[in-house]
């Protein structure tokens, strides 16, 4: 792998806690470097053990079946070391504090630590408990930065330039870390962004974000090369205080339908799943030929390898 | 920490080279300043030390009448581990303090006149007075009223439920024509609950950028709408706890115009830090508290309100959390910073030192109008008078550090800062408290 890389600068980063934290360079970086990864994923043997001599612990606080499968996956075509530490519940609740465990798991001599967790900003605590080198794999509404790049890369497999690229994130604006991250790395590297929801799930000052707002599901898929509709959480519709009244509503005004595809022939369809058939997305629209929901999921491990590759000091050992 | 000079009984003190300020004295001029028997016994020039007394050199500090912090939680009885009585006079005397308000959201709560004689019981022996703060409804649980005037008997100076808002309107209507009667402000922390939760920053654009559940600023301002209503219709008087936001002040400005009876007090947090301090300081917990931090713009109003004399005090709403409180994750860190010991400081370096306020105006917030709120005498700088005073410089250099603080906590955003300005020492009750560093 280090024989392909290109010049042999090492890859600055420490950590990825967030987009926010990288350079438009840093982030084609990855997705470049993720093209590779993405070709062993072809092969008959689909390893290649660059971090054989790395454990790695996925710290996940949250429920989180595919994105620990993707990161599990990636590290296992990796030959490193995994252990797993899943807590449904809170660490208060628990007994013992998120400080205490980082560092009773660091003890056993970890060298990355790949974490989800419901509060935003648990990849930075961890940071200042431990040494590590940290992966945000989801922190609360905040960021989730390795979904956010395999979006991009599988942008990128259909228009290679981003710049001047038109993406429309639909659905539940204010509690979603995918749309941050996307929004982050999206601008960096010269795409536009558009939301697009009900107003009540959009956030205070959502235009600060850098992006076009639009409630008109029509105005938005007219306008946009990607339109990426995102999971409706159930939980929000039963916490107390509705914000929205209805699926069935929801779906008449921001379901992408068939008639929406052939209405606009260019966009093309993304979701980071679970997809709720007929509430984002009409179970046809999922499936068809315009939809890259299942490519994203297999670009999400080369992705994911990427970075714990380069983050795990690759190039310089390598 | 320890102290290398305890706080002592010291009946007569000597302090030489100060400038006195209040009353009769303009601070202009450095003089000597003794106390006989916990009196002012003379103020002048060149004093001789008489051989019982203890002689200080304040080096030109200013002496002023002892200040008072209306908003504290000294967590005694029930949750020791963050704060004691004890460890909270210590941390109130190095911020200069020499008087105390404290809320009642203890374990059980100050809700009946026990608990309320208690609180001054253990303070007694403090050079710190800690006047009990009571609570307007038994248990602090929102419902039914608590027995106030059994409570001002036992020495209440007001009504709060502070950490939580008096919800029920119904309930903060009958406090207020309750406590009416008995002349003691109703304290409300301003907070619409189904509003604000819930909530962990100030909505705005960075909850927004960081995925943090979002405290509008509505929710503070809601609340105090509805309480000024209430206390124009009950001619009861209404303390806004904690004032953060722009539109509240103008509401409490329109309203004193109106002739509502209504005070108000601000955190120096709140005139001093915004809300990005959250993102710049990569979610510490030390800088999550309620109301909180706002945005530039609120800032801007809290200075436009103590200039113009719409907030009356400055407060620190003083909330010791232990560390391993503190330091989890964001979302689940209770609200709150230690204030005591940098109050001064922070007022110093936004206030005065900008010219937003002359001294003697800043004093007026540390010195009169808290006392004026809580219809409690204010010290004089008289000789005579018994001897309640605080010693301070405005320009000393010194830095805030963990090994310095006096509180039992240390959940402080002003860790390792540099202040200018600072509370040299207190004498009180006879009690004399040098502040060594």
């Amino acid at each position: 792998m280090g024989g392909q890389a290109k010049g042999s600068t090492p890859f600055a980063q420490k950590h990825l806690l967030g987009l926010a934290d990288y350079s438009a360079a840093d982030i084609l970086y990855v997705l470049d470097q993720a093209k590779m990864f993405r070709e062993v994923l072809d092969r008959p043997v689909p390893k290649i053990p660059t971090l054989r001599d790395k454990t790695i612990v996925n710290l996940f606080y949250e429920n989180s079946t595919r994105t620990r499968l993707s990161f599990e996956l990636a590290q296992k075509r990796m030959g490193a070391d995994v252990v797993n530490f899943s807590a449904g519940t809170s660490s208060t609740k628990k007994g013992e504090s998120l400080k205490d465990t980082i560092r009773n798991i660091s003890s056993m001599k970890i060298d990355m630590v790949v974490s989800r967790h419901e509060s935003p900003g648990v990849p930075h605590f961890l940071t200042r408990c431990v040494d590590a080198t940290i992966i945000n794999a989801g922190d609360g509404a905040h960021e989730h930065p390795t979904q956010a790049l395999l979006d991009m890369f599988t942008m990128r497999q259909l228009a290679p330039d981003l710049r001047g690229k038109r993406v429309v994130m639909i659905g539940d604006i204010a509690h979603s870390r995918v749309v941050r991250s996307n929004i982050i790395g999206l601008r960096k590297v010269g795409a536009e962004v558009m939301v697009c929801g009900p107003k009540s799930l959009m956030p205070l000052d959502v235009r600060s974000l850098g992006v076009e707002v639009s409630f008109d599901l029509e105005e938005a898929l007219g306008w946009c090369d990607f339109a990426m509709a995102l999971r409706i959480q159930m939980e929000r519709m039963n916490g107390g205080t509705d914000l929205f009244p209805s699926l069935r509503e929801y779906h008449e005004l921001f379901g992408i339908k068939m008639a929406h595809l052939e209405r606009y022939p260019d966009f093309t369809v993304m979701h980071p799943g679970p997809v709720n058939r007929g509430v984002e997305l009409e179970s046809d629209v999922a499936d068809s030929d315009r939809a890259v929901i299942l490519n994203q999921v297999t670009n999400g491990v080369a992705v994911r390898m990427a970075v714990m590759y380069l983050l795990s000091g690759g190039l310089r050992t390598g | 920490m320890t102290l290398k000079t305890e706080p002592r009984k010291t009946p007569s003190l000597l302090l030489k080279n100060c400038k006195p300020i209040g009353g009769i004295y303009t601070g202009n001029e450095q003089s000597d300043l003794r106390i006989r028997d916990g009196k002012i016994a003379e103020v002048g020039s060149g004093l001789a030390p008489a051989p019982d007394e203890l002689v200080h050199d304040a080096g030109g500090h200013f002496v002023s009448p002892g200040w008072m912090d209306m908003h504290v939680h000294f967590r005694e009885p029930g949750q020791e581990h963050k704060e004691t009585i004890h460890t909270g006079c210590r941390s109130a005397a190095f911020g200069g303090f020499t008087e105390v308000a404290c809320m009642p959201n203890t374990t059980p709560p100050i809700h009946t006149r026990d608990v309320v004689e208690y609180i001054r019981n253990v303070a007694s022996g403090e050079p710190v007075a800690v006047h009990p703060i009571g609570c307007v409804t038994k248990e602090r649980k929102g419902r039914s009223l608590a027995e106030m005037a059994d409570m001002k008997k036992g020495g209440a100076v007001a009504f709060s439920d502070d950490g939580d808002p008096v919800y029920d309107p119904a309930v903060m209507r009958t406090a207020l024509e309750y406590s009416s009667m008995l002349d003691r402000p109703v304290i409300n922390h301003e907070e619409d609950l189904a509003l604000s939760r819930p909530g962990h920053m100030h909505e705005g654009s960075i909850s927004t950028k960081l995925g943090l559940e979002g405290t509008p600023s509505i929710a503070e301002e809601v609340m105090i709408a509805r309480d000024l209503l209430l206390a124009e219709l009950t001619g009861g008087h209404i303390h806004v706890a904690h004032i953060s936001t722009r539109n509240a002040v103008q509401m409490v400005r329109e309203a004193k115009a109106k002739g509502i009876r209504v005070t108000t007090e601000v955190c120096p947090h709140h005139f001093d830090l915004t809300h990005e301090e959250i993102e710049k300081r990569g979610f510490d917990t030390n800088v999550k508290m309620h109301p909180p931090l706002r945005t530039q713009d609120d800032v801007d109003a809290m200075i436009e309100g103590l200039r113009d004399g719409t907030i009356d005090a400055i407060c620190t709403d003083h909330a010791p959390h232990s560390i391993e409180e503190k330091e989890v994750e964001f979302i689940y860190a209770p609200n709150g910073i230690i204030g005591l010991e940098t109050a001064w400081s922070i007022s110093v370096m936004r206030l005065l030192e900008p010219g937003h306020l002359t001294l003697p105006q800043l004093l007026e917030k540390f010195i009169r109008a808290p006392r004026e709120i809580l219809r409690l005498p204010v010290p004089a700088l008289e000789v005579g008078a018994e001897a309640n005073l605080t010693l301070f410089s405005t320009d000393e250099t010194w830095t805030y550090t963990e090994a310095v603080i006096r509180s039992k906590s240390r959940n402080s955003p002003y860790i390792g800062q540099t202040m200018r300005g600072r509370a040299t020492g207190i004498y009180h009750r006879g009690i004399w408290v040098l502040n060594e560093l």
